[in-house]
């Protein structure tokens, strides 16, 4: 198995698509002869041609509405908004047109739109280029939400990201971009949510950018003597409750972190869950470690807003104290 | 204010060739079922039997001889007061009326086996699916068009531009069919925009061609040529069509607020039905066919009627079906637990 990076990954993931069926289409900002700001898409053009990988005017609401306009004519389309923050203006198509057109044609269409979206924060981005949108796309009826943490989620979440007749808001993490493991190409189902590492005494609970930073509260926390399980949601919509439910169960505590701001953050969808289903098991509240309730801050800024591994410690031993 | 009829008429009677003559008695006919249809869903509306109703009456020509310009095969995007396109096209008049009952947002007609979209209410939002339908259509080697019918309002709309943009770079075989129809709910074409519609086509490297819309033989000229065009691979057309609504912009509107009687008045010497119907009977139709035809409007608005009193709503359970292509777990409970509700409320009646 090759070793690669999540933005290799993904690139593998899009070339697999762009080979087995001849109707996935790719298109962007800059994603043609450039191959991608990040080069998710680097080299796909030239093997492909013009006519599959293109690049659009620099306008999202089109990229999106085009989108639609694609996949009712039978095309399976994969665009890309450059960036989380830039994403809003195509927000409409989305909301009002790509999460509905399934239930206005009353089935008529599928809407197999794969939109792939770099996210979160961490890479000192400048203003725009850090944002969580999670929660906008999962409060949305008819979408799909997916994020992977790590390099061959991002292969496996893609492919069938892509092959999903309904509409898949695809968030990669940029703070992962160029994060290295050995990854097998041959696509696996990757359903549902992941249990990153098995732990006894409570569970933290992330997707994207913020699984690997349980992974490393994890490390931290066994040198005391603390075992940690991490779930990695993967899919926040449709939710995996079950795993999620199945580990909180067992270790009667949980925290979910995540980088978007705490209030209405998905972190309280997942605290209402486990409160619905696991009032019985919980010894302790369930906590949420979260950016804070400001816009995101410039560069300088984010090590302070970004969930760090000595807050999620305390967040953990609040937990454990209960 | 557009055009004399009178004299356009008379060089449409040079240019019109006979082949035109069937196809143009056949444009009056659904004109007039248009209009009948379009009274007929007000006074539906008046006695409660649908909830909302915004009348087309005013801009037949332009719906009807745009439709009948093109192939069965093009796709059309309608926005949410084209029942005058949507009859030319053949639509089941019930089904697509269901949808101002309130029985299921976008209709219940076959939009697939009519290439009519579902009806856009988000303003402006359409006419990029239309770019991005022609763009896959020519993607697969197909000269099928796509047409996206929209207001003169909706040119304010930010995704209008980045249409009229995406259609110039991929020219993509699409015609922005505009009609102007003066007013956007109670704001005049003034207030909407500061320049011609039609003009904006030359920025974005479209053509761009302004007609007289309650001119059914000039809407059909401009239709068929922007489709030709397109299917040729030339690109897109840009077609404002200067037309006048004559109801309010719905039942729920009161048109006196912002406009007066007088201009509506002044406006209804241009109905485009008078129109043709003069230039059909200058052409040789006798009195016979418009009796025929009035009969047969009549008893369309009539069908539709007892259509409606017929048709019953989709089961509301229906609201979880098409939300995916198949239901995740989570809504499945969801949907059941309404099932339940249902069943207790059974058991207590």
């Amino acid at each position: 198995m090759p070793e690669l990076s999540m933005v290799q990954a993904l690139n593998a993931a899009l070339r697999h698509c762009l080979r087995e069926d001849p109707r996935t289409l790719v298109f962007g900002e800059d994603v043609g002869r450039l191959g991608g700001v990040f080069r998710v898409t680097d080299g796909l053009q030239s093997e492909f041609g013009q006519a599959r990988v293109f690049d659009t005017p620099l306008a999202e609401s089109g990229i999106m509405g085009i989108a639609i306009g694609l996949a009712m004519a039978g095309w399976r389309p994969v665009p890309e908004i450059q960036f989380d923050g830039f994403s809003f203006p195509a927000l409409d198509q989305v909301l009002t047109n790509l999460a509905k057109y399934r239930g206005r044609s009353r089935g008529a269409y599928d809407m197999a739109v794969a939109l792939r979206l770099p996210s979160f924060g961490g890479i000192g981005g400048p203003e725009h280029h850090s944002e969580s949108p999670e929660t906008l796309y999962a409060h949305t009826a008819g979408l799909k939400v997916v994020a992977p943490s790590r390099p061959q989620d991002a292969f496996d979440l893609l492919v069938r990201a892509v092959e999903d007749p309904d509409p898949v808001v695809f968030l990669e993490p940029k703070s992962r971009y160029w994060a290295r493991e050995e990854v097998s190409l041959t696509p696996s189902p990757a359903g549902g949510a992941r249990v990153a590492r098995a732990g006894e005494h409570a569970t933290l609970v992330a997707w994207g950018g913020m699984v690997q930073r349980c992974l490393e509260v994890a490390e931290a926390a066994e040198e005391d003597g603390v075992s940690l399980e991490v779930v990695d949601l993967r899919w926040l919509a449709p939710l995996d409750e079950e795993t999620l439910v199945a580990s909180v169960a067992r270790t009667g505590r949980a925290v979910v972190v995540h980088e978007a701001p705490r209030t209405a953050g998905f972190g309280a969808e997942v605290s209402a869950r486990l409160m619905e289903r696991c009032f019985g098991s919980l010894r302790a509240p369930v906590l949420r470690v979260t950016g804070w309730d400001v816009p995101y801050p410039a560069a300088s800024a984010e090590h302070e807003y970004i969930p760090s591994v000595d807050r999620v410690l305390l967040a953990v031993q609040r937990v454990l104290d209960a | 204010m557009w055009r004399s009829g009178r004299a356009h008429l008379a060089s449409t009677l040079v240019a019109m060739s006979g082949r035109d003559d069937t196809l143009l008695q056949r444009c009056y006919l659904l004109m007039l079922t248009a209009r009948r249809i379009d009274e007929e869903a007000v006074r539906l509306q008046r006695q409660g039997a649908i909830v909302a109703f915004p009348p087309m009456a005013g801009q037949e020509a332009a719906q009807v001889a745009s439709i009948l310009g093109l192939r069965e095969t093009d796709q059309v995007f309608p926005s949410y007061r084209e029942h005058g396109a949507a009859i030319a096209r053949g639509v089941e008049m019930v089904a697509y009326l269901l949808a101002y009952r309130g029985a299921w947002n976008g209709g219940l007609y076959d939009c697939r086996r009519h290439h009519f979209a579902p009806i856009a209410s988000a303003v402006g939002s359409h006419l990029l699916h239309a770019v991005g339908w022609a763009m896959g259509a020519r993607l697969d080697g197909r000269d099928d068009v796509a047409i996206a019918y929209f207001g003169d309002g909706a040119t304010s709309e930010g995704d209008a531009s980045e249409a009229f943009n995406f259609a110039g770079v991929f020219r993509a075989p699409v015609i922005f069919f505009c009609q102007n129809n003066g007013w956007a709910i109670s704001v005049p074409v003034e207030r909407q925009t500061a320049g011609e519609i039609w003009r904006q086509a030359e920025g974005f490297g479209l053509a761009g061609v302004r007609v007289d819309g309650n001119d059914a033989t000039a809407v059909l000229e401009a239709t068929r040529a922007a489709a030709d065009r397109a299917r040729r691979g030339e690109g897109a057309t840009l077609i404002e069509a200067m037309t006048y609504r004559l109801g309010a912009h719905s039942t729920a509107d009161d048109e006196t607020r912002y406009r007066s009687a007088d201009e509506v008045v002044r406006r209804r010497t241009e109905d485009p039905i008078a129109r043709l119907r003069a230039l059909l009977a200058a052409r040789g139709v006798e009195e016979a066919f418009f009796a025929t035809v009035e009969e047969r409007a009549a008893a369309a608005a009539a069908d539709l009627r007892a259509g409606l009193a017929a048709a019953a709503d989709p089961d509301p359970d229906e609201m979880f079906a098409h939300v995916y292509a198949s239901p995740p777990a989570e809504l499945e409970r969801q949907r059941e637990e309404v099932r339940s509700l249902r069943d207790l409320e059974a058991a207590d009646a």
